[in-house]
């Protein structure tokens, strides 16, 4: 694979600008309960159905850490080689809304459960690293609901307390597609992991995006806006495409970047101030007297580290050496812990490099044209690993093994039950395609005179007529070897 | 049986136990006297039906072996009742009912105990005069111009006139115990987390902790008993081992080490407060108990410190009183902006006010580093000064307060010299220690005072211990005639 040379600037009038991205990303943690809470966290209940009086924060409740939301963030950290703090504190952070019960949001401010970490990103031009600032657990607030009704708005709390990591990368990514990169990656970790499900759609995986702009070239940063809670990789792409033409055509009429906060409008494509620096809240942050600073054992987190699954990095490596796959086919067949692990049953079984080129050819392609992850391919590893081998050992042909994967996708059959019963075996018996070479040449006397006389490209005139005559079942290797030999006799 | 509501809680436990009095008619007893001292305003909510029904299950299937048997109990209107309503003496929560029980009360019941009543106290236990209150001034029984304290003012005044047989207050700067002491009763503030802070109205996290007020200190025993232990629902609660307070009560204190703490000295005391120092210094000595000198050189840097930790976490602890899910919510709002507004406006007094405003602003930026995390720093070492004095003494003598009971009125427009009511108490809540506020005499006025006794973190033991020698020979009886039935 040739490297490709990185180049994306904007392009004003008079310079090019480098565009400078930093993510705040909110995963969900999955886990049964809630950060402070025993309500369940379960997608999709009845509004205010897994609200508990502390969710609510009904006077006199008090909050008691989820141990499984502390275990999580911490497998996450490990995940992205960070740094684990033993010793982190929860913050209040005051700020007055409806969805927010307490009056406060329960967060970590100053001494987060997570330090530095990073995360290595392979892109066109080569591997690339970003530098993770922190992990911090946090709660999720409730979600207004304004158009159920034309003068009030309605409240629902299932999401309130929910435990969210907050994961603040720094700012090292320089494009939109470095940021599809980056946001794939941390999903891939956290599935691997287990600790966030990842599922954008369901609010589990959202992020604020700050972008800045500056000259190539310039050391320094320009001055960011934060792009506030964008909730699908497309919209933060456009959002990114967006904001950095605007500030680049600001800077160029010699205007100012007013520091503030954002939102992408996803209909109209742009994003709009929703407030400025001098309007930020005032979070007045403070330790939560109700809650001890958390203290981790080291035992703890050595423990949980020793019992981390091979993360994709560690897997990528492992594919390339095991297996004698090329890094693109590593790297696609690692992006998801389900596709690997599919991807190993099936080399387990059959020739692994047949089975990569054949798992990102026809069986992505069919899983993409139904939109379906791999965890519910109509195909099971084993199936498809038989069919793998049936093409490896000349049993079918690559143009059969297509008509069988049909097939096998269709009715869940095992490709040998189809091949056999609709006799797709592939014709491997020399005497038995000498006979059927024999009559064609027989039939072909003008063809074979002139192929003698020098015109070799008549050959595929009769490879093609063996194919013919076979049904396609020819095996071709075979064929062109008889061929060639009966030719010249 | 005469008028058993004069007797002490134990008293009336033996009574109940030989039978001598069923826990109906001890109940009606106080109904009685609850009915006949409305003057004294120190009910927000009685509970008489619940509480004679709870009586006649037990005469019915009486269980004698329970630490409160059959025993009605009023508690300050900052617990949590399960049906019951609870208004933390606020407006905001004045049509409040939980449905659900907060542990400190459910100990009391479990314990044999039901609930008789709620107790006027100062809005969101922010007061010292029990003035703040949504429901009116509390009259203490020793004088009908006088202020019970607070902020358990309606706590004091109703053991003090026997509406109830021992009750149990809230303490963040002194609500137990300067109460108790301008009402002549026993008040313990315990060790922070020995008793669950689950289900009782917060007003400051870090500082709050439930404890007992009684008229004894052998009854101050059984409530400590009834009500303490580890809770997993507050991440504060202390895990150990329960103790039998009121069984392990001992009155020998024969070579006990007092420290006498100079800085406790102020300059505008009066003297009567300082011979009642004295007297109490006397007493102890006499039962063999050491006197020792010390310092908490901090002491001084107490006051302001509390007045910035306190409001800091109260400004956030009552953001939740919006009227979006519960409680007093103004009809006026146009929008949720001034719904908010004009919410918490109508339904917070201006004593919470004042004290959001003031918590709010320590916590903003550009002021957090000179006031809230000073006033952190403060708070380790006058925590730290304790521990020093505690490496040389077992307990640590000091006043109560610097004055008896004041006049209602007396301080309303001057909060600082509210504030300064609670300059001995304060340290304690700082440094998380428990404290005992004993009677111990009266001054010319015959007003009651009280001296307190400051313990290591989970000494209370040793401080009950001490109050119990003390209690046998000081003297003091509290004369309250009853003068507004």
């Amino acid at each position: 694979m040739s490297k490709e040379k990185f180049d994306y600037f904007i392009k004003g009038e008079k310079d090019k600008y480098e565009v400078v991205i930093g993510l705040e990303v909110h995963a969900q943690v999955l886990s049964k309960s809630k950060l402070f809470s025993g309500s369940s966290t379960k997608f999709g209940a009845d509004p205010n159905n897994q609200v508990s009086f502390i969710d609510s924060a009904f006077p006199g409740m008090l909050p008691v850490i989820n141990e499984e939301c502390v275990k999580q963030a911490v497998r996450t950290g490990l995940g992205l080689n960070a740094k684990i703090n033993n010793y982190s504190v929860f913050d209040r952070k005051n700020y007055f809304y409806a969805d927010l019960p307490q009056g406060y949001q329960i967060s970590q401010y100053k001494n987060p459960i997570v330090g530095e970490g990073k995360v290595l990103l392979d892109m066109p031009y080569g591997s690339k690293e970003i530098g993770i600032e922190r992990l911090h657990l946090e709660q999720d607030a409730g979600k207004s609901i304004h158009d159920m009704d034309p003068s009030n708005t309605y409240v629902d709390l299932n999401r309130s307390g929910i435990a969210l990591m907050e994961i603040v990368s720094k700012p090292d990514l320089r494009s939109p597609d470095e940021v599809n990169a980056y946001i794939k990656k941390l999903r891939s970790i956290m599935r691997y992991l287990g600790t966030c499900d990842g599922n954008m759609q369901e609010g589990s995986l959202r992020a604020d995006v700050n972008v800045s702009v500056r000259k190539e070239g310039d050391k320094k940063f320009g001055t960011r806006c934060e792009i506030k809670n964008v909730n699908s990789i497309k919209f933060m792409q456009m959002a990114i495409e967006y904001e950095a033409a605007r500030q680049v055509e600001l800077i160029e009429n010699g205007k100012k970047i007013d520091q503030e906060t954002r939102l992408f409008d996803t209909k109209k494509n742009e994003t709009r101030s929703m407030r400025s620096k001098e309007d930020a809240h005032d979070y007045r942050y403070f330790p939560d007297p109700d809650l001890l600073p958390l203290k981790l054992e080291q035992k703890l987190i050595d423990d949980l580290k020793k019992s981390l699954p091979e993360l994709p990095d560690k897997k990528k490596e492992r594919f390339i050496k095991e297996y004698g796959l090329n890094v693109y086919e590593a790297n696609v067949l690692v992006s998801e812990k389900e596709i690997s692990n599919y991807y190993e049953e099936v080399a387990k079984l059959s020739d692994k490099k047949l089975a990569a080129t054949w798992m990102m050819g026809d069986l992505f392609a069919m899983l993409n044209d139904k939109g379906l992850d791999i965890s519910r391919s109509p195909i099971s590893a084993k199936h498809f690993a038989e069919l793998v081998q049936s093409i490896k050992s000349g049993e079918i042909s690559g143009r059969i093994a297509k008509e069988v994967f049909e097939i096998m996708v269709e009715t869940g059959d095992n490709p040998k039950k189809i091949i056999e019963s609709k006799g797709m075996k592939q014709q491997s018996d020399p005497k038995e395609l000498e006979k059927i070479i024999n009559e064609i040449i027989s039939r072909n006397k003008d063809k074979v005179d002139q192929y003698k006389a020098g015109k070799e490209k008549l050959f595929g005139f009769f490879v093609g007529q063996v194919m013919k005559l076979s049904g396609g079942k020819a095996n071709p290797q075979l064929t062109n070897e008889i061929l060639k030999k009966l030719l010249k006799g | 049986m005469s008028d058993i509501t004069n007797q002490s809680l134990s008293e009336i436990i033996d009574n109940v136990k030989t039978k001598k009095i069923s826990s109906l008619d001890l109940t009606k007893a106080y109904i009685k006297n609850i009915e006949n001292a409305k003057k004294l305003n120190a009910f927000v909510t009685t509970t008489f039906d619940l509480a004679l029904d709870k009586a006649k299950q037990f005469d019915k299937k009486p269980t004698f072996n329970k630490l409160l048997p059959g025993i009605p109990l009023a508690v300050k209107d900052l617990f949590c009742t399960e049906n019951t309503k609870t208004t933390a003496g606020s407006n905001i929560l004045n049509n409040f009912i939980p449905s659900y029980e907060s542990t400190v009360t459910k100990n009391l019941w479990t314990n044999g105990s039901f609930l008789l009543g709620k107790l006027n106290c100062d809005e969101f236990a922010m007061g010292s005069s029990n003035e703040t209150s949504h429901f009116g001034n509390v009259i203490n029984p020793v004088g009908d111009q006088l202020v019970p304290g607070g902020s358990s003012g309606g706590s004091s005044s109703a053991l003090a006139a026997d509406l109830t047989p021992a009750t149990i207050g809230t303490d963040t700067g002194g609500s137990i115990r300067q109460p108790a002491s301008f009402t002549g009763t026993v008040g313990l503030k315990p060790t922070y987390g020995l008793c669950s802070r689950w289900g009782i109205v917060a007003f400051a996290s870090s500082l709050d902790q439930a404890g007992p007020m009684t008229k004894t200190i052998k009854d101050c025993a059984i409530m400590l008993e009834a009500i303490s232990g580890f809770d997993k629902k507050d991440s504060t609660s202390i895990n150990k081992d329960k103790e039998q307070y009121s069984k392990n009560l001992k009155d020998n204190i024969k070579g006990l080490k007092i420290g006498i703490p100079k800085e406790y000295r102020v300059d505008s005391m009066p003297k009567e407060i300082d011979e009642l120092w004295e007297k109490g210094k006397k007493i102890l000595k006499d039962l063999g108990a050491q006197l020792i000198d010390i310092s908490l050189p901090h002491t001084k840097y107490a006051l302001p410190t509390y007045y910035i930790v306190a409001p800091a976490e109260a400004s956030s602890n009552l953001a939740r009183y919006d009227g979006v899910r519960y409680g007093y919510r103004s009809e006026k709002g146009k929008d949720l902006i001034e719904m908010y507004e004009k919410t918490r406006s109508e339904g917070f007094g201006d004593e919470v006010k004042r004290r959001i405003l003031i918590g709010t602003y320590v916590l903003s930026s550009g002021y957090y580093d000179a006031y809230y995390l000073k006033a952190q720093k403060v708070r380790q070492l006058i925590k730290k000064d304790f521990d020093d004095a505690f490496k040389k003494v077992d307990s640590i003598l000091t006043p109560s307060t610097p004055s008896s009971a004041f006049k209602i009125g007396e301080k309303t427009n001057d909060p600082v010299s509210m504030y300064l009511n609670d300059i001995f108490t304060v340290p304690v809540n700082l440094a998380g220690l428990p404290a005992l506020s004993l009677p111990a005499g009266v001054d010319k006025q015959g007003y009651p005072l009280g001296l307190q006794l400051i313990g290591k973190a989970l000494d209370e033991q040793k401080i009950l211990n001490i109050g119990y020698a003390f209690e046998k020979n000081c003297g003091f009886k509290n004369e309250i005639k009853k003068w507004w039935s």
